[in-house]
C-alpha cells in the first residue's frame, strides 16, 4: 500500500524529524494528534505518549518521515491544535533519546550462551528463559536497539516490540541551571 | 452562604448562550436534547425550528456572514449530529464563527451502541476548529465560554459541544467564569494578532517599489472587519485590488481600482493582473487552488506579501516573500502608518501609472461578456441577473448556492457593501443558499434577501422555505433553472466530448406550486417581456417569501474559464474575446 506524502518509511534516517509535543491531558487529545496527520496524509513512524511529571500536561513524542516543507506544514497544523501547548522539533545531536525492546529468541542448546553474551555486551536484561526460547528486554539509543535487533534475528525472532523513541532535548552546559527553572510552559 | 444558585445542567447550557448574548439559535430537537430544550420555553433567545438540520447549519453560517458574530445551531445526537456535518465543514473551511450544540447519550450509555448513540466529536473532528464531549454540569459556562472564545478569535471557525443526556438533567452549581479564567484555561491557544513590526517595514517598503503591485484581498478582510483600512491604503497609493470569491463586497466593485474576481471562473483583467504583477500583496487569501490555477505558473514574477492570522497558511502554497501572521485590520493599519510615515520622510512610490494603465485596458477590452439571445430564444441567466441586480434594493444582501448560477452571480452581481456576499466558497455546498439566506434574512430583517440558487441546489434544500413561511422569515428565491446539474454539464461538454452522464433534471418538479406548497408566491418566468414584471411583483411582496423559477437557456456555459490544473495563462475567454487575447500579454 502506498502513502501519501511519505516516502521511504524505513532506512533514510535523515528524513526521520523527532517532534516533541507537549498537550494538555485531555481526553480525545491523542486521536486530534494522530488524526491530523492522518487527515493531511503524514506517516507516524513512531509515536510514545505519557503524562509529563505535571499530570495536567502529557508528552507525545512523534518520529516522522518527511522532508523539511511538509515538516514545517505540519508543525503549524499540529500547533493550530487547541489542547496543543508546544512543539519542539529535537534534533538527534542536540536530543537525549531512548526506546526500549521486548524480544522473544528462538534458542537451541549450542546458541543459549551466545545469546546471553550478545545480551550482556548490548546490557539486555534477560527476561525469562525457556527450554527453546528466551525473552530479553532492552534499553537504549534507537541506533543501538536496531544493531541489537539485527543481530537477534539471526537467531531467529519470535516476537519483538519496540516502544517507539521518547527523546529531550540534551541540556547544554551553560544552559542547564536557566532551564531547570523555566519549567513547560 | 445560600447565593450560589442550582440549575440543571440544561438550564446552565441555556443561560450560558443568553450570556454570550445569542439572541437567535436554529436547531430542531430530539431525544438526548430534550432537557434543553425546555429551560429555551422561557429563554430570550429566538429558536428557528427547521426542517433538516443540515438547514439548521446553514443558517447559522448565513446569520454568521452578514453579522460576524457567531451563528449558533442546536441538534440531538446520532443522525442529527450527522446531518450536521456538511454545514460545520463549510464553516471550517470558510472561517465562519459557528457553534453547535449536540445532544449525546447519557454518560452510562456512552460506548455501548445505545440507540442514536454516535462518535459525534471523533465524527466532526476534523471539520471543526475545537469540539468538545461535555462530561459534567458543572463544566457547561466554561465549555460555552471556550466555545465562543475559539470560534470568534484568531481563525474564525466552527466549535462543537456534544453534551450527554444526563449532563443535562443533573444539576450544578452556578459561575461564569471569567475572561482570565477562559484564557488561563487555554495554554496552547494564543493566536497573533499584532503585526511583527520589521515585516510590516518591510511590507511598505516594498509596496512603494513595487512597478506593478496589487491588492489580492479574501475572506480575511471581511472577518477582520478591515474593509475601510484596505480601501485607504488602495486609494492612498492607487493600487488596484482584485476580491476572491470570498471577499466580494469588501471592496466595492464600483470603485476605479476594482478589478473584481480572480481564479478559475474568475474575470480575465484580475487572472490577468495577478500574472503579471510583481508584487501580490495579500490580505486574507489562501492561495487557493481555485484562484491560482497551476501553482508553478501562477504569478511567475511576483514576489508576494501575505497578511494571514492563520500561521500555518504562511507558506502552505506559495512561499511569501514577507510573511506577517496576525489580524488583518490591525495589520494593514500598520502597514498604512508604515507607507504614511516612509511617505512623509520622502520616501516616493514608484511610478505605477504604466501598470495602472495597461490594467484599464484589459479591463476595457475584456469585460464579462455574454451573447444575448435571439428575439424569441430562450432567456440568458446572465440578463437575468443583471435585471435582479438593477431592481434589487440598496444593501441588497445575496446569497448563493454552487454551481454556474454562483460563478454568474459573482461575476454580474456588482457587490459595493462588504457583507452582503453569502456563498459556499471552500467545500462548494450545493443548498447552501436558501437556509443561509434564511439565516441571514434572520439576522438583517431590514434587508432584501436574494438567494440565488440552481434547480439541482434548490432541490437539496428548499424545505426550509417552510421553516421561512412558519417563522415568518421573508426571503426572495431566484431559481436559474437551466434543468441541469449545469457546472457538471459544462465540464462534460468541454473535458468529456459532450458525453453527458446523469446530468440532466428535466421535468419535474413544478417549483412554483412547490413553492406555494410551502405558503411562498411562486412565479414562473418563460421569457424576456415576463422578467421586469416578476421582479417587479417579487421585491413588492414582503409578507411572504417569493420564488422566481427563471426558465433559463440550457446550454449556457461561464466564462471566463482557468481548466482544473492548467495556468491561469490559458484562461479561455467568452469566444467572442478569443481572437484579441495577444492583448492579455
Ligand atoms: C452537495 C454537492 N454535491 C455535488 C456537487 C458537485 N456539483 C457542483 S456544481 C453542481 C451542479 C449544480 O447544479 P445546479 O444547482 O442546477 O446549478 P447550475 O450549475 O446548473 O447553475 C454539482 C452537482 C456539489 N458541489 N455539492
Ligand atoms: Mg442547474
Amino acid at each position: 500500500m502506498r502513502t501519501i506524502n511519505s516516502n521511504n518509511p524505513f532506512g533514510d534516517s535523515h528524513q526521520h524529524h523527532v517532534l516533541s509535543v507537549l498537550v494538555q491531558n485531555r481526553p480525545g487529545v491523542l486521536a486530534r494528534v494522530s488524526g491530523l496527520f492522518a487527515r493531511r496524509g503524514y506517516n507516524i513512524y513512531s509515536l510514545a505518549v505519557a503524562p509529563t511529571d505535571d499530570v495536567d500536561y502529557s508528552r507525545i513524542t512523534i518520529v516522522v518521515d518527511i522532508s523539511a516543507t511538509p515538516l514545517e506544514q505540519i508543525v503549524k497544523q499540529l500547533f493550530k491544535l487547541i489542547d496543543v501547548v508546544r512543539i519542539t522539533e529535537l534534533d538527534p545531536r542536540k536530543s537525549v533519546e531512548r526506546e526500549l525492546m521486548l524480544a522473544t529468541v528462538r534458542i537451541d542448546g549450542e546458541h543459549r550462551g551466545q545469546i546471553v553474551e550478545l545480551a550482556n555486551i548490548f546490557e539486555a536484561k534477560v527476561l525469562a528463559v525457556g527450554s527453546d526460547a528466551i525473552s530479553l528486554s532492552m534499553d537504549g539509543t534507537p541506533e543501538k536497539i536496531d544493531d541489537f535487533e539485527e543481530l537477534l534475528k539471526g537467531y531467529g525472532i519470535v516476537e519483538s516490540q519496540r516502544t517507539g523513541r521518547v527523546a529531550l532535548p540534551k541540556l547544554e552546559r551553560e544552559a542547564r541551571k536557566g532551564a531547570l527553572k523555566g519549567k513547560a510552559s | 452562604m445560600s447565593n450560589k444558585e442550582t440549575l440543571t445542567g440544561a438550564e446552565a447550557l441555556i443561560r450560558s448562550l443568553e450570556m454570550e448574548n445569542v439572541e437567535i439559535m436554529f436547531g430542531l430537537p430530539g431525544g438526548c436534547i430534550l432537557p434543553a430544550y425546555d429551560p429555551l420555553l422561557k429563554s430570550s433567545i429566538r429558536h428557528i425550528l427547521v426542517r433538516h438540520e443540515q438547514g439548521a447549519g446553514h443558517m447559522a453560517q448565513g446569520y454568521a456572514h452578514v453579522t460576524g458574530r457567531p451563528g449558533v445551531a442546536m441538534v440531538t445526537s446520532g443522525p442529527a449530529a450527522t446531518n450536521m456535518v456538511t454545514p460545520l465543514c463549510d464553516a471550517f473551511m470558510d472561517s465562519i464563527p459557528m457553534i453547535c450544540i449536540t445532544g449525546q447519550v447519557p454518560t452510562t450509555a456512552i460506548g455501548t451502541d445505545a440507540f442514536q448513540e454516535c462518535d459525534t466529536v471523533g465524527i466532526t473532528r476534523s471539520v471543526t476548529k475545537h469540539n468538545e464531549l461535555i462530561m459534567h454540569p458543572d463544566d457547561i459556562p466554561m465549555a460555552v465560554r471556550q466555545a465562543f472564545h475559539i470560534a470568534t478569535t484568531g481563525r474564525p471557525g466552527p466549535v462543537l459541544l456534544d453534551v450527554p443526556k444526563d449532563v443535562l438533567q443533573n444539576t450544578m452549581t452556578w459561575t461564569w467564569p471569567t475572561d482570565e479564567e477562559v484564557i488561563a484555561s487555554l495554554p496552547g491557544y494564543k493566536p497573533t494578532t499584532k503585526g511583527h513590526p520589521k515585516m510590516i517595514k518591510e511590507a511598505a517598503k516594498l509596496i512603494l517599489a513595487s512597478e506593478k503591485p496589487l491588492l489580492y484581498i479574501g475572506g480575511g478582510v471581511l472577518k477582520a472587519r478591515a474593509a475601510d483600512v484596505v480601501r485607504e491604503l488602495a486609494e492612498l497609493l492607487q493600487i488596484p485590488v482584485v476580491t476572491t470569491l470570498m471577499a466580494r463586497g469588501a471592496f466595492p466593485d464600483s470603485h476605479p481600482l476594482c478589478l473584481g474576481m480572480p481564479g478559475m471562473h474568475g474575470n480575465a483583467t484580475a487572472i490577468t493582473a495577478m500574472q503579471k504583477s510583481d508584487l501580490l500583496i495579500n490580505f486574507g487569501a489562501r492561495f487557493d487552488d481555485r484562484v491560482t490555477g497551476k501553482v508553478s505558473t501562477f504569478a511567475p514574477d511576483a514576489k508576494v506579501i501575505h497578511v494571514d492570522i492563520d500561521p500555518a497558511e504562511q507558506g502552505k502554497v506559495r512561499k511569501p516573500d514577507v510573511p506577517i501572521v496576525g489580524d488583518c485590520r490591525i495589520v494593514v493599519e500598520e502597514i498604512l502608518k508604515s507607507v504614511q510615515e516612509l511617505l512623509a520622510e520622502g520616501s516616493t512610490q514608484v511610478n505605477i501609472d504604466p501598470w495602472r494603465s495597461k490594467v484599464s485596458g484589459w479591463r476595457e477590452k475584456f469585460p464579462v461578456a455574454y451573447d444575448q439571445s435571439e428575439p424569441g430564444g430562450r432567456l440568458k441567466p446572465q440578463f437575468c441577473l443583471e435585471k435582479l441586480r438593477d431592481a434589487a434594493p440598496e444593501g441588497t444582501i445575496v446569497v448563493s448556492g454552487v454551481g454556474q448560477h454562483q460563478m454568474w452571480t459573482s461575476l454580474f452581481w456588482k457587490f459595493n457593501e462588504p457583507y452582503t456576499w453569502v456563498n459556499s466558497g471552500g467545500l462548494g455546498t450545493m443548498g447552501f443558499s436558501v437556509p443561509a439566506a434564511i439565516g441571514a434574512k434572520a439576522a438583517r430583517p431590514d434587508r432584501t434577501v436574494w438567494a440565488i440558487d440552481g434547480d439541482g441546489c434548490f432541490q437539496m434544500t428548499a424545505q426550509e422555505l417552510v421553516t421561512a413561511s412558519t417563522e415568518g422569515i421573508h426571503i426572495k428565491v431566484a431559481i436559474l433553472n437551466n434543468t441541469y446539474l449545469g457546472m457538471v454539464r459544462q465540464w462534460q461538454e468541454m473535458f468529456y466530448g459532450e458525453r453527458y452522464s446523469e446530468v440532466n433534471l428535466a421535468g419535474c418538479p413544478d417549483f412554483v406550486k412547490w413553492a406555494e406548497a410551502m405558503g411562498c408566491v411562486g412565479i414562473r418566468v418563460d421569457s424576456v417581456e415576463e422578467i421586469d414584471g416578476a421582479i417587479e411583483l417579487a421585491n413588492s411582496i414582503n409578507d411572504r417569501s417569493v420564488v422566481i423559477d427563471f426558465r433559463v437557456e440550457e446550454f449556457e456555459k461561464v466564462f471566463p474559464m482557468v481548466p482544473a490544473g492548467q495556468s491561469n495563462d490559458d484562461v479561455l475567454l467568452h469566444p467572442s474575446q478569443e481572437s484579441d487575447r495577444g492583448l492579455l500579454r
